[in-house]
């Protein structure tokens, strides 16, 4: 048995006097997708921070387990001079946000370009006098980008500016950037908050692709639990920062813990 | 409905009498005469009813179709960047006619004009690279002027201690400049905004004060000399100072102090070129769309792996080492450096620059920076109210342009064809196999 790509054990996170996360361990295996509910406040964001490396967990450890071996997302953050949030991003891990970030005034594949920072030639002799390899470097980077644009649906809206991109299409864009790092694990934090039914149908149907296609291991953060059951393979139920449920969808959609905390308002409506 | 224009025109009328009553009366209605001071306040009453008159007027002329047509326009077209569409025409024939009248501009000239012509360049390179620390990378500098100094003194020094010409410092400038930039910005880009500004503001302000007090070493503000140029051992004195030969004995011609000038003028627009097409590659090179990211949004940045402390240093340092280069010409121009050049308000003018321009727009920076050189000399005998002018071109300006005189363009991007025909996915050419 292979060890699962990322490996969250025992972590705690703290905020001065609020603990967000307390002891919370669990598994993202391979290829597929993984999903974190939970209520409101039950620190989900902070969850991912810590994952993506824009927080170092108080305590605890996260481990991704990448072709290079098992690699300590803390100790990537902590590393004097050139430790960063960014290291994290070049482990493997990429995320998009709660509230869309893009670069709302550069243009579609500007946005996608930025984010293949790492293979395109960054060298400034090179750029200026536009040396072969960088010429090569450029057209292969931005050929990725329009394949991303495409598996997203979004070629006609290549040169437009990000800003200007309806909310949904916005939000896919945030996705095919992320992509474009070239991740093995792609963190989604509520990707469907704020669409339209239609919208999420085509979301939940790119996810899948992502995974089906691509293999692409996926941590999604989601409050429509329609789209949770529809694309998870395994979920992970937050509530007040520690975990409560850890399963398959059936599993946790029937713990009676689940729908005491979380689901249980939800379930008598469908049933009324 | 009448009634009701006429009305609030009226009450427009007393607030703007009231308000710039009050403004004018302390500065100009009461004359300080030695001791105490003269009431001069119909003075200020006369200059508060022009105000009045002048607002009166404008909000009539905005009232007929006319005058709204030509607010919607100025107010429509403000709206910042939009992305072109790959079917522009190539610029190509202008900028080549505008380089060859650049080129040709010393005989036609006169040496006054020149003299403008080379101030205007100068502004052209500073504010060239203020922009790619304020417009591109969006850190506010406000000590961008010390960069400068170090330009200018190094070739003043530099002559006077170590015997450097001017192409060597030249050479040398941009990367003096630009290591002072690293070591100012490395313990600091860590601060946003409003912190980077007041650090920067007082690392300009140290700048000259040390070359203020420094009096063994920088001649403090008596300032220094600086030697003239030479070309290949062409000296441009009357008599050879610098161990060459005299320009004009060499080619048997009568001397002239023009030659310094046209020398001086074809360097530094040939330098000026060079820069605006690097920064104007800079735009579509991975490293300036990181800094125009880092500007939009730094936490993303960050989640996809861009280093922003080290591209905000990059940005940081070729911005300081364009001041460097643009400094070393002051100098050679001037044949004299001292503190009082490398003031604030000279921090202030190119920040005002890249401002009017249009934050991150090279063409926009150009021309704010020819405008704002060449008009006070045509303003010459406004001289007292050129700061005021200033301002309320400034004013003017952030109304009803906010974004600059020119709006910014991004640049399109297609596929290659190879793509379009077969549609393989170039997933193997992801950024793993490549690395
Ligand atoms: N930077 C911070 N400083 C202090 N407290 C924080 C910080 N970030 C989060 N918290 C607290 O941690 C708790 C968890 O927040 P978090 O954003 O992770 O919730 P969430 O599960 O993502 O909720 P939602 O579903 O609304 O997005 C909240 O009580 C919040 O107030
Ligand atoms: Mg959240």
């Amino acid at each position: 048995m292979t060890a699962p790509l990322l490996d969250v054990r025992d972590v705690t996170m703290r905020f001065g006097g609020i603990v967000a996360n307390r002891n919370v361990s669990f598994c993202v295996e391979r290829g597929g997708v993984t999903a974190l509910i939970g209520p409101n406040g039950a620190g989900k964001t902070t969850m991912f921070n810590c994952i993506t490396g824009f927080y170092r967990a108080s305590e605890g450890q996260i481990l991704l387990n990448g072709r290079e071996g098992p690699q300590d997302i803390g100790a990537l953050m902590t590393k004097p001079i050139t430790g960063g949030s960014h290291l994290v991003t070049r482990a493997g891990i990429a995320r998009t946000f709660q509230n869309i970030r893009l670069f709302k005034e550069m243009s579609v594949v500007e946005n996608l370009l930025v984010a293949q920072h790492l293979v395109t030639a960054n060298n400034l002799v090179s750029g200026i006098f536009r040396t072969p390899a960088f010429r090569r470097a450029e057209r292969e980077a931005i050929d990725r980008a329009y394949h991303w644009l495409g598996e997203m649906n979004l070629v006609e809206d290549a040169n437009r500016l990000a800003g200007e991109l309806p909310y949904g299409r916005q939000r896919r864009l945030e996705i095919a950037r992320a992509m474009c790092t070239g991740p093995k694990l792609i963190c989604l934090d509520e990707p469907a908050a704020g669409l339209n039914p239609s919208e999420t149908r085509e979301l939940s149907e790119v996810i899948q692709r992502l995974c089906s296609e691509h293999g692409q291991t996926v941590l999604v953060i989601e409050h429509d639990m329609g789209l949770v059951m529809r694309i998870s393979n395994h979920v992970v139920v937050l509530d007040h920062g520690e975990v409560i449920s850890d399963g398959t969808p059936e599993h946790v959609a029937n713990d009676p813990a689940v729908i005491a905390a979380y689901l249980g308002v939800s379930e008598e409506e469908v049933e009324a | 409905m009448e009634q009701n224009r006429f009305l609030t025109l009226l009450k427009q009328a007393l607030l703007t009498f009231t308000v710039s009553l009050v403004l004018f009366g302390p500065i100009s209605g009461l004359v300080l005469d030695g001791f105490s001071f003269r009431n001069e306040l119909t003075r200020a009453v006369l200059l508060a009813a022009i105000v009045t008159a002048g607002r009166i007027a404008l909000s009539l002329v905005g009232m007929t179709a006319f005058g709204r047509s030509i607010a919607g326009k100025a107010a429509g077209n403000g709206s910042g960047v939009t992305v072109m569409t790959g079917r522009e025409k190539s610029p190509v024939l202008i900028l080549a006619l505008i380089f060859v009248a650049g080129l040709a501009l010393p005989f036609f000239a006169d040496k006054y004009f020149l003299g403008i012509a080379i101030l205007a360049l100068i502004y052209c390179l500073l504010g060239l690279g203020l922009n790619i620390v304020v417009g591109l990378a969006g850190l506010l500098d406000l000590g961008f002027v010390a960069f400068y100094a170090v330009g200018a003194y190094l070739l003043a020094l530099g002559a006077q201690y170590l015997g450097l010409g001017f192409w060597s410092a030249l050479v040398i400038a941009p990367f003096l400049a630009g290591l002072c930039g690293m070591v100012l910005a490395f313990p600091v880009l860590k601060m946003h905004g409003d912190y980077l500004a007041i650090v920067t503001l007082g690392f300009g302000e140290i700048i000259r004060l040390v070359l203020n007090n420094w009096l063994e070493f920088t001649g403090g503000p008596n300032g220094a000399p600086v030697p003239t140029p030479t070309f290949f051992g062409l000296e441009f004195t009357r008599t050879a100072k610098q161990g060459g030969v005299p320009l004009h004995d060499y080619f048997g011609i009568a001397y002239s102090a023009d030659y310094k000038f046209w020398f001086i003028y074809t360097v530094l627009f040939l330098v000026v070129c060079l820069v605006v097409y690097a920064v104007e590659r800079l735009r579509v090179m991975p490293l300036g769309r990181m800094w125009e990211a880092l500007r939009e949004d730094e936490i993303a940045c960050r989640s996809l792996g861009v280093n922003h402390v080290f591209t905000k240093l990059t940005a940081f340092m070729l911005g300081a080492s364009t001041g460097g280069l643009a400094g070393v010409f002051f100098a050679v121009h001037q044949g004299f450096v001292n503190p009082t050049s490398f003031t604030f308000f000279e921090s202030a003018l190119i920040l005002a620059i890249v401002v009017l321009g249009g934050l991150g727009s090279t063409v926009g920076v150009i021309a704010a920076a020819l405008v704002l050189t060449i008009l006070p000399e045509l303003l010459r005998d406004f001289a007292e109210y050129r700061v005021l002018i200033f301002g309320v071109l400034m004013v003017v300006m952030m109304i009803w342009k906010p974004r600059g005189l020119v709006r910014i363009q991004r640049p399109a991007f297609f596929p290659s064809t190879a793509v379009k025909d077969s549609d393989t996915a170039p997933l193997a050419a992801s950024p793993e196999a490549a690395r």
